[in-house]
């Protein structure tokens, strides 16, 4: 199988979808001639014209704004928004306008719209420019969000999420950008809301999103050596959540330990900890375990930002700990 | 320290006082009798909600727009039907002049299963969306984005439609004004901005919640026209609004037009005697004088129209609503399931 970076691979599903379909195109901030700020858009318009690839101001509530719209009209626009952090300022029009005019309209109005936002911290750019948002829209119903963690996923979640008649959420992560995996040939979709399991293991499983999933991974490969065999799940999409895959997994490992890099407090990993309790308590041999970002926004030093999130060696001590239990 | 002056445009539109016709061009009578029967609707139907809403008989809250009916009106006149607005929170109005049916409307407003939103809107959600109603709002300013959106999706399907968003004076103030004003000019979209300045965003007036007259003079800012018109005066606003249209169709971008005028009633049903808490008897009364409806029955008498004709019309339509609400009242409420519908494609 051919290897892509992620950043190519999401430049691919934007191509085959706007190959494929002439509705759709992408806005967002320098998405042109700049190529996007983190180079995902390069070249689409030299393929696609202004008309499809498309500068706004910097205006995050006109572009989520004007993506309703123009979803509402028959456009499948793609919305860039530069860093996630930037998503505060076009917060009504994806809570309160996005998620609700299907519902409030009784069912006769659609928004197949894609917002993109990069999360995560690692750029060493600070409070602003670093925090992950999901759980806050995964919180919403009549939005989906997915998250990509490897570039595979990554170009069949957002083809899917193209072809959705729902607002999605797309979140990518700036430190992934520049990571290359395999991607299958030719057209394939992935389906939202299906977890995937990364490596079968059976003394415990490891569930995370984005870039905690590559870091899980590495922990495990750690743990190899010591005989501690790792599952480890990539939620994938956060909302809808695929319930069965976890619940099947910890079925048989027995032991839970969620990953997140966004702060512990509230976040998504809690509904992941309530769902297991609810559904698969005496499945556990231990206590559900999370591991994630420190209560405090982001420092601009980078040990400081370093210490803040999990790595593979924290993931991996923490598993430790959790199979002696 | 040079100095540059910019030149701020003040209200450029004639604005006619009392009852004399608006403009010299000639209307079919017709036209100007379909305008009344639609301001009339408004009227009516708006007049029943408040005698319910005395008696405590409708759910939740309505905004209601009594006294500003010509806006609307004036305004959805200039459209196709195939084109679309933007409505907001006070927007029954918007609505009727569009062509929706009081039936489903106030079926609708009684939060039943045969609303135009199967009852999950309500009154600040009300629309007809097979008349091109992309919803109405009840965040104020949101729609301006959203009509900014609509008008490049139709650029993009390289159609001819417009978009017309309604919104107030005080929406004026959301950071959404700017930004879609901003978008809107710079990509040349086929929207038309209808500011019904009322003067009052809930209880503040215009004075101290803004440090200009005419919200039309913003438009400078977007090089765009802006234009401030009397809005009571409907066929002021369709001359105004149909200009505007015929600039948005052949692509040559978006207009703001205010339109003065007033809301007769409290913010909502509930801010008692017609906000009188924040506004004098003399002003409410003095507004209520110069009503758009009486005075299109001058337009129309003078015309040729006959005075029995407009009674009738009239009776016809309290009628009408008279129907609307039992309709409402006999359709059944939604199941419990529809609450879980629709929440997804």
């Amino acid at each position: 199988m051919r290897e892509l970076t992620y950043r190519v691979a999401i430049r691919e599903a934007l191509q085959e979808e706007m190959r494929r379909d002439p509705t759709v195109f992408v806005l967002g901030e320098d998405v042109g001639k700049f190529g996007g700020c983190m180079g995902v858009t390069t070249g689409l318009l030299d393929e696609f014209g202004e008309d499809r690839v498309r500068d706004t101001p910097i205006s995050e509530a006109a572009i989520a704004g004007a993506a309703v719209g123009a979803a509402m009209v028959g456009t499948r626009p793609v919305a860039e928004i530069m860093y996630m952090d930037f998503i505060t300022i076009a917060m009504d029009q994806i809570v309160n306008q996005a998620a609700k005019m299907h519902y409030m309209s009784g069912g006769k109005l659609k928004v197949p719209m894609v917002l993109r936002a990069p999360h995560g911290t690692g750029r060493r750019s600070a409070a602003q420019h670093s925090q992950c948002f999901e759980a806050w829209l995964a919180h919403v119903p009549g939005l989906k969000v997915v998250i990509l963690a490897d570039p595979a996923n990554a170009k069949g979640l957002l083809k899917s999420a193209i072809r959705d008649d729902n607002p999605v959420i797309v979140i990518e992560h700036k430190m992934l950008y520049n990571d290359s995996g395999p991607v299958p040939d030719g057209e394939y979709l992935i389906p939202i809301g299906k977890a995937e399991v990364k490596k079968s293991g059976q003394d415990i499983t490891v569930v995370a999103t984005s870039i905690m999933v590559k870091k899980s991974l590495e922990a495990a490969q750690k743990l190899q050596n010591d005989g501690i065999d790792v599952e480890v799940i990539d939620l994938r999409s956060l909302r809808p959540l695929d319930t069965d895959t976890l619940l099947a997994s910890i079925a048989k490992t027995n032991r839970l330990l969620i990953v997140q890099e966004a702060p512990v407090f509230g976040g998504f990993g809690a509904e992941i900890a309530a769902m297991v309790a609810e559904n698969g308590l005496y499945d556990l041999d231990c206590p559900i375990a999370r591991l994630g970002g420190w209560e405090a926004p982001m420092p601009f030093s980078p040990s400081l930002e370093d210490a803040m999130v999990p790595n593979a060696d924290r993931i991996a001590e923490k598993i430790r700990t959790l199979v002696k239990m | 320290m040079p100095t540059t002056e910019v030149s701020i445009p003040t209200s450029n539109a004639t604005q006619s006082k009392g009852a004399e016709p608006s403009s010299q061009q000639p209307y079919a009578l017709d036209f100007l009798l379909k305008m009344y029967n639609q301001m009339l609707h408004i009227r009516l139907f708006e007049e029943k909600l408040v005698e319910m809403f005395a008696r405590g008989t409708m759910p939740g809250l309505a905004h209601l727009s009594i006294g500003e009916e010509a806006v609307p009106v004036g305004s959805c006149n200039a459209l196709r039907n195939d084109d679309y607005i933007t409505s907001n929170h006070r927007g029954h109005g918007h609505c009727i002049a569009k062509g929706a049916s009081v039936d489903r409307m106030m079926a609708e407003l009684f939060g039943k299963e045969t609303g135009y939103c199967g009852g999950k809107g309500g009154s600040m959600h009300i629309a007809d969306f097979e008349k091109g109603i992309l919803g109405a709002n009840g965040i104020v300013g949101a729609g301006m984005p959203i009509a900014a959106g609509a008008g490049l999706g139709i650029t993009l399907k390289g159609l001819d439609q417009v978009v017309c968003c309604f919104f107030g004076d005080a929406a004026s103030n959301q950071g959404s004004f700017h930004e879609a004003f901003n978008l809107a000019s710079v990509w040349k979209l086929p929207v038309i901005f209808i500011c019904e300045n009322n003067l009052y965003g809930i209880s503040v007036p215009q004075s101290k919640h803004q440090a200009i007259k005419d919200v039309a003079v913003r438009a400078v800012s977007y090089n765009m026209p802006g234009k401030v018109v009397d809005g009571n005066d409907v066929l002021a606003v369709f001359e105004a609004v149909k200009q505007a249209v015929e600039l948005a169709r052949k692509r040559g971008g978006p207009s703001l037009i205010e339109c003065k005028t007033y809301r007769w009633r409290g913010h909502h049903e509930g801010d008692p005697n017609r906000g009188a808490k924040y506004r004098s008897a003399e002003e409410i009364a003095a507004w209520m004088a110069k009503c758009p409806i009486k005075r299109m029955e001058g337009v129309l008498l003078a015309q040729g129209a006959d005075s029995k004709r407009l009674d009738e019309m009239r009776e016809g339509i309290r009628q009408e609503i008279e129907d609307a609400v039992k309709y409402a009242e006999k359709s059944p409420l939604p199941p419990i399931s529809a609450a879980l519908e629709h929440v997804y494609v």
